[in-house]
This record gives structure tokens, sequence and C-alpha cells, in this order.
């Protein structure tokens, strides 16, 4: 083979790999959901089910929750799956979402030293945070218009304290609930988490669940189709479908099974 | 810190099939991404080096401050272009590898004229009055100084491929980072870095070493053997 060949033989090669997956006849939905779901692996084991049932793709755009709410305002989504009832609901005032239905819900925990200097362990997560603020202990928030921060937001405001990124002790990192998670780990701080998420945390460091089983820390799941009259592109029928799947007996128990490290996770509660 | 390395050569040793997934997806992104900055950006550099146009400074300044935008505000921009509100929605290519190959080609093309212009105009200097004084046409002087300068452009277009195949921003935002669509290497690797998952976070980045360096050694088995041949 001489020279021109290969060259000739190279540059079809390389034009060829980039064109690799141009057609994609499978049918897809997008749907923006929260990290909690995703990097809790609920989704790598609820979704093939669904798939293998209806022969839908599902491609889940995994944010914080106010982020997968701004994506659907923005029609890049055909479903919104996420966890903040008032938000939620402010979707559907919109006009974004004909109606949001309730599917499931987890708790949260909150996540501190072992060691545990502002003495929170207990019940109750009011009070804990309390302590942590008269202690000043340093405490992690998401900080990022999550379903986990504005729920962080709303124990704060229940305990009567106001928090802001001008105290030292309390840190805004803007970000997931790993991440933050794993900045927790490196200072050694307090911070709000879902209990799957850190279930599948791998990073620990020396930190523990110091409360736990508050009423309070409750985690309702919503899931909401796009209004198709706002954003006329969006699958109806397969995101209908998703929905109706998620909300169904096969689909409940789907999330009813999934353990990480022999715990249940998530807690079907779709109303019949 | 040692375990984690020796966590991430097991993870290897299984060549997971998801991890193929994620490698194939983030060469077919990058080197497509390479290929429209080399069929764009080459002749635009080298046609700024050769020509002179009113405005050519400017261009040049434009073209160099390019080569170092953030990733993250290309993302961001690609996201505002190809949202289902914005201006190219109707294309669908959010969240799709299509999108992820408009992002980067963004990112590749300027570096690559950028770098070909230097390289071409040093050959320009060299070789202009020689070209004007034959009155070559245009297109054979610029086929002439690639050909002349090609080992040199041959370092351009790795500067392309390594500034695509390593940058997170714009793929993240862009692509959104779906399970087995738009994940790439980078995205995988903040990705299990924020679950915690270091040893899989470190594992993926050997992988992604791997790749860059595989790339420049074959650059420069390629130039050598030219450089045997033909000199």
């Amino acid at each position: 083979m001489n020279r021109r060949n290969i060259l000739k033989i190279s540059a079809l090669a390389v034009l060829a790999f980039s064109t690799i997956g141009m057609s994609h006849a499978q049918k897809s939905i997008v749907v923006s959901s929260t990290t909690s779901t995703e990097q809790s692996g609920l989704f790598k084991h609820l979704l093939p089910v669904f798939e293998k049932k209806t022969g839908i793709q599902v491609k889940v755009v995994a944010v914080g929750t106010g982020q997968a709410l701004d994506i659907g305002r923005r029609g890049d989504a055909d479903v919104v799956f996420v966890h903040d009832k008032v938000a939620e609901e402010k979707f559907v005032a919109e006009g974004f979402a004909e109606k949001r239905i309730e599917v499931m819900y987890n708790d949260f925990v909150l996540i501190g030293p072992k060691a545990d200097p502002a003495k929170t362990k207990g019940n109750d997560i009011q009070a804990a945070l309390q302590k942590i603020s008269n202690a000043k202990s340093t405490f992690i928030s998401r900080g990022d218009k999550s379903g986990t921060h504005a729920a962080e937001l709303r124990y704060w405001k229940g305990a009567g304290v106001e928090v802001s990124a001008t105290q030292p002790w309390y840190k805004e990192t803007g970000s997931g609930m790993g991440p933050a998670l794993n900045t927790a780990s490196g200072m050694n701080g307090y911070i709000l988490s879902d209990r799957a998420t850190w279930l599948t945390f791998k990073n620990r460091g020396d930190l523990a669940i110091v409360v736990e089983g508050d009423p309070k820390l409750f985690n309702q799941y919503g899931v909401m189709l796009v209004n198709p009259s706002k954003h006329p592109h969006v699958k109806k029928a397969e995101g209908q479908a998703f929905i109706d799947w998620i909300i169904s007996s096969e689909g409940q128990q789907t999330i009813a099974s999934y353990k990480v490290e022999g715990q249940q996770s998530f807690f079907p509660n779709a109303k019949k | 810190m040692l375990s984690a390395f020796h966590d991430a050569f097991s993870l290897l040793e299984t060549l997971d099939s998801n991890l193929l997934e994620i490698v194939i997806v983030s060469l077919h992104v990058s080197i497509s991404a390479l290929v429209i900055g080399c069929v764009l950006g080459m002749p635009l550099g080298a046609l700024v080096a050769i020509q002179n146009f009113p405005g050519r400074q400017i261009v040049i300044v434009i073209l160099n401050s390019l080569m170092g935008v953030p990733t993250v505000i290309v993302g961001v921009a690609i996201y505002l272009l190809l949202s289902r509100t914005g201006p190219l929605g109707e294309l669908n290519w959010l969240f799709t590898p299509k999108g992820m190959i408009l992002a980067q080609s963004v990112l590749t093309t300027p570096l690559i004229a950028a770098l070909t212009r230097q390289i071409i105009e040093d050959g320009w200097r060299i070789h202009g009055e020689t070209m004007s004084a034959l009155r070559l046409p245009i297109a054979a002087k610029l086929k002439w100084l690639v050909w002349d300068c090609r080992f040199s452009l041959s370092i351009a277009l790795l500067a392309g491929f390594a500034r695509a195949i390593s940058e997170v921003g714009a793929v993240m935002i862009v692509g959104g980072n779906i399970d087995r669509v738009t994940r790439t290497m980078t995205t995988a690797i903040a990705l299990e870095t924020s679950k915690g998952d270091l040893p899989l976070a470190l594992a993926l980045g050997m992988v992604l070493l791997g790749i860059v360096l595989l790339a420049n050694l074959l650059t420069s088995v390629i130039k050598s053997f030219a450089e045997r041949r033909y000199g």
C-alpha cells in the first residue's frame, strides 16, 4: 500500500467514524429529573423495565429541581420528575403542566461528623439546625434551587434561623447532592441529604447520619407532563405512557424493589 | 489515595461495556468536531495568513481570543441556541450528540484556524515572494503552503483534538450527560466524582489520558515515517 492509499483510507475511516449513530429510529422521550433520583441509581433500576415493556427509550437529564423545571419551561423535556411540591404547583399554575401527580417519597437525613460537635443527634431537624447555628458549626448547603435546597431553607425558617452566605460557617456550594457531600466530607461539616443518595455515596470520610425520622423530613416526588398546548412538539403519547407506567402497580412495585445496601430507598405512594 | 489507583486498575481490567459506550461517544463527538474544525478552520486560517483585507487584524485578534474561550460559555451559548425556545430549536439537537458536536466544533475551529494562521504566516514569510513572482493563483498558494507546513499543522490538529476530548463544560450543558446517549468520558468522570466513586473516576481518567497519549504517539509516528520517506 502506498502513501496515497494509506492517507485515503485513514481519512475515510475518520469520516466514517464521525458519522456513526446518525440514524436512531427508536421512540424516546426526554425526562428532566433530579440528581437524587439519578445518582442514587433508581433510574438505572427503573428505566430498563419500562423500556423493555414499551420500547420507549427514556433519556434522563439529571440536574437540580429548579433547573429541571426550567428545562420543562423551555420545552426541552417532555416529562419533569422532581421533588419540590411548592415549585411544582407553581409550574402547574404557570400553565407549563396540566397537573402534578405524586409518585413516591423518600426521606431526608441530616449528615454530620461522627463526633457531632453541635450535639444534634436525635430526631428533630429544626432543633438540630438551631444547635448548629448556635455552635456555628460548619454547614454545607447545596444553594442550587434544588428540591433538597428548598427543603433545607424551609427547615431553617421553621427553626427561626436566618442563614446567608455571609455567615462564615454556612457554605453554599451551588452544586448537586454528590459534590456537596464531597465538600461536607472534606470539611467535616453538616449537610442535609436525601437518604438514597447518602446510601450510594462512597466518599463518606468521617460523616454519618445524625438526625433522621422526623416527620418533617418526608420528601415527596411528583411527575408532570409538559403541557403540549405550551410546547406543541412535546411527545404527549410517550410521555403519558411513562407517567401512566410509574403510577401503575408494576411501576410502583419496581420503585419499591430498588434497594441500596439492602435498604429500600424510595417508597411508592401514587394515589390509586 | 494509592488504594483508589489500585481499585481503578482492577476496574479497567473488567472492561465494562458501559465504559466502552462512554469511550465511543467521546471519540465520536470529538473526532467529528476535529474533522469540522479542520475543514473549516484550516482554509480560514491559511487565507487570513496570506491575504490582506480590511479588518484583518481584528479577525486575527478575534480568532486568537476564541482559542481560549471558557468551554462553559460556549456550552451556555449553544444551549440557548438549540433550546426549543431558541432560534435553532427546530433542529432538535439539544441533549443529542449532534448538539455536542456543534458545541465542540465552536471550540476546535477557532483554535485550528488561529494556529494555522500563525504557521502559514511563517511559511508565507519564506515563500511569499517566490509565489507572488510565479503569479500562482490563490488556491495553488494555499495548497502549496499547507503541504509545506504539514508537520506543524498536524500539531495544530492534535491541539484541536486535545481541546475537544478533554473539555467538559460544553458537552455537559449541551449534552445533559444522559446515560448511554450523551455521556462522555469527561462528564462521566464529573458524575462519578460527584457520587464519591473516586476509583471509577480515576479509571475513566486513565482511559482518557491513554487516548490522548495514543493520539500524540500516532501523530509522531506518522511524522517520523513521512519525514524519513519524503524529507
